[in-house]
């Protein structure tokens, strides 16, 4: 990520260390991932100690300190969703993908993450891709999905 | 700051407003037990340990000492069979942790705990903050933070700061309850540390 772009997101919101978490959302929605050099760049425009910068980063699970691909998919292992099969659709997931929960394929084009509950248990079991939900799936109709994601 | 009038465990205690129960107890020489807290740092209310019983307007109830505001008329209990029945859990829990500190086996001597009662869980620290709050408050060097969070927390030296600053100042090393700190300086000096 260019650092021309962060420095316009950290003019935004007029170089304040209060708006640090917010700084950091922008960036990862853009970037996807927060590398090093991005952490440290934003600590010192923000006059935050990195120590700070890490501590935030590291605590929301909004924020990935390792690349994430193209394709974001979140399978739901919620309780509706597993009495569903939602074990057989993460099965399919991976199986399709090559990767586990919490990992990014070589390509760059997916990652996977489980995630417990996304708030539409009548639709399970429900995998969420790049934020759009796709609900009732069978498991031909995962690999259908996958599919349609470059 | 005007004078506010307390009872702690029966003794009429004098404070000034914004005070914490705890250094009032301290002032008037009543021990309260603590891990997390130290005069030249913010309070922290990490360990709970200094839990006392606070009785207001015929209610009662528990707080944590270091970060309680002193009240008018308000009557703490720092002894009780309830609250050594806590501190003594609450021991039990961090010696699972940290089962060789010396300050914590002096505590559980006191209260009875039992090392044994949870099974280990040897990840050293008790996230006292100390030295965090230590290097980030004092000496404004930010060399140790916390990272990640729940169970997987733990503190991490940043290891271009601390190559930088740490062999000259160590002040935060007595703080450690546990010595892990220490152990972590070691691991990030071996690890991460460009030059001897």
């Amino acid at each position: 990520m260019e650092i021309e772009k962060i420095d316009q997101i950290i003019d935004k919101h007029q170089s304040d260390a209060s708006a640090l978490i917010q700084v950091l959302l922008e960036i990862q929605s853009e970037n996807h991932w927060l590398p090093k050099e991005v952490l440290e760049h934003v600590s010192d425009r923000l006059q935050v100690p990195i120590t700070r910068t890490m501590h935030i980063a590291s605590f929301y699970k909004a924020f990935s300190l390792v690349p994430k691909g193209r394709n974001e998919v979140h399978i739901c292992m919620g309780t509706a969703c597993h009495v569903r099969g939602a074990k057989r659709i993460l099965e399919t997931v991976e199986d399709f993908t090559g990767i586990k929960p919490g990992e990014t394929d070589v390509d760059m084009k997916f990652s996977l993450e489980t995630v417990n509950c996304l708030g539409c248990c009548a639709l399970g079991p429900v995998v969420e891709i790049n934020g759009k939900t796709h609900g009732k799936l069978t498991v031909s109709e995962t690999s259908e999905v996958l599919k349609s994601y470059e | 700051m005007s004078d506010i009038q307390l009872e702690i465990d029966g003794k009429q205690v004098k404070a000034t407003e914004g005070e914490t129960v705890l250094t009032a107890a301290e002032k008037a020489g009543i021990k309260i037990p603590k891990l997390c807290h130290n005069e030249k740092l913010i309070p922290f209310g990490g360990c709970r340990l200094c839990i006392v019983e606070v009785a207001s307007r015929g209610s009662s109830k528990l707080v944590v000492s270091c970060v309680y505001p002193v009240g008018e008329n308000i009557v703490v209990k720092t002894r009780s069979e309830k609250i050594n029945r806590i501190r003594k859990t609450i021991l039990e829990l961090l010696l699972a942790h940290a089962p060789a500190s010396l300050s914590l086996q002096d505590l559980a001597h006191e209260y009875g705990a039992d090392k044994n009662r949870f099974e280990k869980e040897a990840s050293f620290c008790v996230h006292c903050g100390l030295c965090v709050r230590y290097c980030a408050e004092v000496k404004q060097l930010n060399a140790v933070g916390f990272i990640d969070r729940g169970v997987n927390k733990e503190i991490c030296f940043i290891p271009h700061i601390a190559e930088k600053e740490c062999s000259s100042c160590m002040e935060c090393f007595p703080l450690c309850p546990t010595s892990y700190l220490q152990a972590a300086f070691v691991l990030v000096k071996g690890l991460a540390f460009t030059t001897e």
